[in-house]
């Protein structure tokens, strides 16, 4: 199905956004865990300048898609394109090399260090000052030091956490800490950006604030997005398409209308109103 | 009054991102470090050499030096004391291989070898962590004991089965052996701390400490941001392990002058620095120097007052002394687990906004 879309066309949405070619694309995953199949032959794409939601109920291996994205499961059977090449089998910190960065879904920052320290490790994949240099603290280390701090700042400013950049991570409540956990991976500049579960346990106020950031980066960055949420709502509303999974098997794809309207889809996961 | 930010505009990111962001804390390190080397060389004996400074600065390395494998990187190692018999018998070898070279190339030298020795110890870590690691490293502790224990090699073969220190010079002055003044000892060990605090301090600001610290904090997390950690863990097991190996050779060669491996060496040893950067704080430069000041000076301390003071038979004072300093170690770790360190930046932090509470 990905044939029909030619390498360099693209196309417009209706709010005006370019969406362009195939960026990556899974075909015919298969994951087995022991005799647990998590994920069985799936297949999709995801096209460069998209948000690409994937949803399903509890279970149905949306986190598993995602570590195999990010190259932390190796799945058995499949294979997995990025940028037009295959993608050998990989380590996650190679993989991130290659501009894929993540957040979790349950937080997964240093605790230990500030927030500052923890977005400028997100840019660890792009700093290249060796040991010894960085013992003398040299001109290299201190202008490369300063050159990421300045992008850094940048992307403190656009998540507006200017004030909490000294705080330990660890002092922050977990809102913030969700939005610095975005911070860390955009640090990384990627081609794709994967987020599980972004507004987890959020109230209202957060999850508006989350989602203006989410079309904020994809906007002005360019950043193609993948996305795993439960809130129906701000899926529907933020993607311009998705993949619907359930026991670890693909059952609906397309835009939300095509989603929203697949008779699979509401019998397995959306469900029909009761009046 | 002294110690406030407010006014103290930073107007560069590497003015912001320096060691010491308030003025008084600059003032106060420069202090420090014009007595360390302008005054006390002047001051000091051999009772205040051999007993405090020169034990303090040689433990004060061999702290830095766990702390940035433990504290800074997460991984924990039971194996101070082997690394730093390496690093004393590599010292040994060349000093007595090579008279001529001068001897801080030797010192540099067994700190590189004992960085190899080091990262070798190391590989296991990639595969376990936490206490099993701990035990991993313990088996080096023994080993490299016993290895120098049996292998007459190491010690040239002589009879007693020790090491002893020739004497050497650095600018006509005497560093090693029977002879060297206090002050030569106080100030060549002052110097390689300086220096390798210094070169700490710059390794763990940078991206090598974020690798570090990324690993300590959550790896699975560490890993899918980009760090690699086969180089992250064995850099700092090869880093820290060039600090121990400084820390042996200085203690065998400076502090010491003879040394039979077990006894000096012995598993006692990584448990007195692990406990210098416990008790110090993990994680910090300033908790590593904290806490070998706090476990060299706390005997010297405690002996004095109850022999000198008190009266007391020194071997109910030696007693005594050890219940002290085991029970003061139990309170500082239930009143601030976190170490000095903590103390002190607690303290610090209250202090910027005194008189106020908030």
């Amino acid at each position: 199905m990905n044939a029909q879309i030619p390498l360099s066309s693209y196309t417009m949405t209706a709010d005006g956004r370019k969406i362009g070619a195939v960026l990556m694309e899974m075909k015919n995953i298969t994951l087995r865990f022991g005799g647990v199949k998590a994920i069985t032959d799936i297949s999709f794409d995801i096209r460069e300048g998209e948000i690409r939601s994937i949803i399903g109920p509890n279970g149905a291996g949306k986190s598993s898609m995602l570590n195999v994205i990010s190259g932390f499961y190796v799945p058995q059977e499949g294979e997995v394109w990025f940028r037009g090449a295959r993608r050998p089998q990989m380590k996650p910190y190679e993989v991130a090399r290659q501009g894929i960065a993540r957040t979790f879904q349950n937080i997964a920052l240093f605790d230990g260090m500030s927030v500052l320290d923890n977005i400028m490790t997100g840019r660890l994949t792009l700093m290249k000052t060796g040991l010894l240099a960085q013992s003398f603290w040299w001109g290299s280390a201190e202008r490369e030091e300063t050159a990421h701090r300045e992008k850094v700042e940048k992307i403190i400013d656009f998540l507006e956490i200017q004030a909490i950049r000294k705080t330990p991570v660890g002092r922050l409540p977990y809102g913030l800490k969700k939005r610095v956990e975005l911070a860390r991976a955009l640090a990384a500049e990627p081609k794709l950006l994967l987020l599980d579960e972004p507004m987890a346990g959020m109230n209202v106020e957060e999850k508006e604030d989350m989602c203006r950031f989410i079309l904020d980066v994809n906007d002005e960055f360019g950043t193609t997005i993948a996305l795993i949420e439960h809130d129906m709502g701000v899926v529907m509303d933020l993607s311009d398409r998705v993949v619907v999974m359930d026991y670890g098997k693909k059952i609906g794809d397309g835009t939300p209308d095509e989603v929203r309207n697949n008779q699979a889809v509401i019998d397995a996961y959306l469900g029909v109103s009761h009046e | 009054m002294l110690y406030r930010e407010a006014g103290d505009f930073k107007t560069s990111y590497v003015a912001d991102s320096q060691t010491f962001p308030i003025k008084f804390d600059r003032i106060r390190y420069y202090i420090v470090v014009a007595i360390a080397f302008g005054v006390v060389p002047f001051l000091i004996n051999d009772y205040w050499a051999n007993a405090v400074f020169v034990p303090f600065l040689i433990y004060a390395i061999a702290a830095i030096g766990l702390n940035i494998l433990t504290g800074y990187c997460g991984q924990v190692s039971l194996g101070t004391g082997g690394f730093m018999a390496v690093g004393a018998y590599a010292c040994y070898k060349l000093m007595t291989a090579m008279p001529d070279v001068p001897f801080v190339i030797h010192v540099a030298l067994a700190g590189f070898i004992t960085a190899g020795v080091g990262v070798l110890f190391g590989l296991p870590s990639l595969r376990i962590k936490g206490f099993y690691l701990a035990v991993a490293t313990l088996a080096a502790q023994f080993f490299l004991v016993w290895l120098f224990n049996k292998v007459p090699w190491f010690y040239n073969y002589s009879a007693s089965g020790q090491i002893t220190a020739p004497e050497r010079m650095m600018f006509g002055i005497a560093v090693t052996g029977a002879g060297t003044p206090a002050w030569a000892k106080y100030l060549f060990c002052l110097i390689i701390l300086f220096a390798l605090a210094w070169l700490a301090r710059n390794l763990t600001r940078g991206s090598v400490g974020r690798r570090w610290m990324a690993i300590r904090d959550m790896d699975i997390a560490a890993e899918i941001i980009g760090v690699n950690p086969l180089t992250a863990k064995l850099s700092a097991f090869a880093v820290s392990s060039f600090y121990i190996g400084i820390a042996g050779a200085l203690f065998f060669s400076v502090y010491l002058g003879a040394v039979e491996v077990g006894e000096a060496f012995g598993i006692q040893k990584s448990f007195l620095v692990l406990f210098m950067i416990i008790i110090g704080g993990l994680g910090s430069i300033f908790g590593s120097f904290a806490g070998a000041a706090f476990l060299v000076l706390l005997p010297v301390l405690l002996k004095n007052i109850l022999v000198g003071q008190f009266g007391w038979a020194t071997d109910l004072a030696a007693h005594i002394e050890l219940m002290i300093v085991g029970g003061l170690i139990i309170f500082f770790l239930i009143v601030e687990p976190h170490g000095l360190n903590q103390l002190w930046r607690v303290a610090k932090e209250k202090l910027r906004l005194w008189p106020f509470p908030h």
